[in-house]
């Protein structure tokens, strides 16, 4: 077969073929994919969320309210309930004081304010350094943890700021902006009323929560 | 040239990254661990394998006035899909490379092998020129990656394989990948001339 | 204030070529003279600020109102080889000094991939039209700043006694390794 010569005729009909033909062959793979990615998607949450809170028997995604922090930002808080109850709930935070770019974490706190455990969902901080902070903030060495803390005692602060959290070796930055995100996470959780609805045991709670607030 | 010449030739006599210097942002960009190394240089070698054959066929359907957007239009529509086919099969890994994935684009490599080779011969040739060249990119990204995983972190393919502590961590930040990829092409320039 | 970080984060800390390895091919290959190398720096700003507009407004009101999110690459790969193309064209006829300066760096530019990574970058950080121009020169500056150190370092590098193996690419990047360890030290200011 002949090459088809350069008319302008020629040249319209081949691009707006191959535009046409390439524009369904993606819109047929977004359709397929679709579905596939937007599950993925649901999965990581639903086990992000599974690994930060106590056990539960509700669907934390589907209860999902937001709730505003104390510096008037409104964060994603998936409250978690046994039996009715609530045990505890994950919140969606993120901080843009990172070493760069954005930090999403999801922190988990049981009904009574104590920082159960969290995942690093996203960051671009540096690799070998800041990006160490999955494992950094929930090793139980020196001052290191944050597990099992309890924020209502007052923010979380690293050590050369006056705080009692050792930060990453070299990484005082990432450190900074992982605890100011785990902080606001427990002031959306604390501010809310997903507290004072549960059992007496976590009003107790809440009204320790109003004391540390006192406090900053 | 038989196929299996046109094979090889991509892989160590026109190595698209040793020897053409072709495709270095994804090169640099992805190498941070011999993993990502290696996913990068399949996915782009899958494109390249597509584009090259849909090319090869179509050839005598575009006039020359239009190749270049013509071809630009069907690579992107492989970058799409493995895009999108990355996403939802291989989250983890599609975070990781990020940016890069739709950037396959504008990678030198593939345009520049439809231009030069798929645009001038036939379909099978050109299958076994994409596969070829995807090999050697694929190759040296994943030496690469592994050079700086290795140096960097003490790991290959993220098993330990001496103690983080002796690792030296520049090798995993930028200007490691720089300086890796500089003494890799001044060893193979050394291997070639021998 | 906000502008001022981004700039300063664009042109210094993330550096488009040292820190996140987009534009890489110009930089080893325009960047053995001073002069061309400023003057792909001011052609790559030229395009970039054009280009950012112009895809930032196509994903907003065409490609996000119509639901065709996944035709987002070809799209702006499209655009980008269209506008270079414009450019070129308009340069030429209207003011042929700056054709002259930078034409024949014009058609290099289409597959430079800190274009197309830029405008998807600016969408992926959701900012808005202005933070996005304002992202989009800061980069190219960024870009322009790097390749002219570059070119200037290179200049010498000609002048000196290398080793064999080592002599022209191997060299340049580890040059550019050491630029990449100086700008390292910008981080954290932002």
């Amino acid at each position: 077969m002949a090459k088809l010569q350069s008319t302008l005729l020629n040249m319209f009909l081949s691009l707006t073929i191959i535009c046409i033909v390439a524009g369904a062959i993606l819109a047929g793979v977004n359709m397929y994919t679709t579905g596939p990615i937007a599950t993925s998607k649901a999965a990581a949450l639903e086990k992000a969320i599974k690994d930060v809170t106590p056990e539960f028997d509700n669907k934390p995604t589907e209860d999902v309210y937001m709730a505003v922090t104390g510096d008037g930002d409104s964060l994603k808080i998936y409250p978690a309930t046994k039996d009715g109850k609530l045990v505890g709930a994950a919140v969606e935070s993120n901080t843009k004081k990172g070493f760069s770019g954005e930090i999403k974490v999801i922190v988990g706190f049981d009904a009574d304010g104590k920082l159960l455990n969290y995942s690093v969902l996203q960051h671009a901080e540096t690799p070998g350094l800041g990006a160490k902070m999955q494992d950094w903030f929930s090793t139980d060495k020196n001052k290191q943890s944050v597990l099992g803390r309890k924020l209502a005692d007052g923010e979380l602060k690293v050590t050369k700021d006056g705080g009692d959290v050792d930060a990453i070796t070299a990484a005082t930055i990432t450190s900074r902006a992982f605890l100011n995100a785990v902080n606001r996470a427990y002031s959306a959780f604390s501010g809310t009323d997903g507290l004072t609805g549960a059992t007496s045991k976590s009003s107790t709670a809440n009204t320790r929560e109003e004391g540390g607030k006192n406090n900053e | 040239m038989s196929n299996l010449k046109i094979l090889m030739n991509g892989i160590i006599n026109e190595n698209p990254t040793f020897v053409l210097l072709l495709g270095m942002c994804p090169t640099l960009g992805t190498t941070s661990s011999a993993l990502n190394g290696m996913s990068m240089g399949l996915a782009t070698m899958f494109v390249l394998l597509c584009s090259n054959i849909v090319i090869s066929a179509l050839k005598n359907l575009i006039p020359d006035m239009v190749r270049i957007p013509a071809y630009i239009v069907v690579i992107a529509t492989f970058v799409t899909v493995v895009q999108m086919c990355m996403e939802a099969f291989v989250p983890v890994l599609y975070a990781s490379l990020g940016l890069f994935i739709p950037l396959i684009v504008v990678n030198c490599i593939v345009l520049g092998r439809a231009e030069a080779f798929a645009a001038k011969n036939g379909i099978i040739p050109s299958a076994f020129d994409g596969i070829g060249m995807g090999l050697g990119f694929t190759l040296a990204l994943t030496l690469l990656g592994a050079a700086r995983e290795l140096l960097g972190t003490g790991k290959l393919f993220g098993l330990t394989l001496m103690p983080e502590q002796y690792g030296s961590l520049i090798f995993v930040l930028a200007p490691g990948a720089f300086i890796a990829l500089g003494y890799l092409v001044a060893i193979v320039n050394k291997l070639r001339k021998a | 204030m906000e502008y001022i970080l981004i700039f300063i984060a664009a042109v210094f800390v993330n550096n488009v070529v040292l820190a996140q390895f987009l534009g890489i091919c110009p930089f080893l290959g325009v960047s053995k003279k001073v002069e061309t190398a400023a003057g792909m720096g001011a052609a790559v700003t030229f395009v970039l600020t054009i280009a950012t507009i112009v895809t930032f407004l196509v994903q907003k009101y065409i490609l996000d109102a119509f639901g065709l999110g996944f035709m987002q690459t070809i799209s702006f790969i499209l655009i980008i080889a269209a506008l270079v193309q414009m450019v070129e064209i308009i340069l030429k006829k209207v003011s042929p000094a700056l054709y002259q300066a930078l034409g024949v760096f014009l058609p290099l530019i289409t597959t430079n991939c800190c274009i197309l990574g830029v405008a998807i970058l600016v969408i992926q950080k959701e900012y808005n039209l202005l933070e996005s121009v304002v992202y989009a020169i800061s980069t190219a500056i960024g870009f322009a700043l790097a390749l002219v150190i570059f070119a200037g370092i290179r200049e010498q590098l000609a002048l000196t006694h290398v080793p064999e193996g080592m002599k022209g690419t191997p060299i340049a990047l580890i040059t550019a390794g050491l630029l990449a360890m100086a700008f390292m030290g910008f981080s954290g200011i932002v």
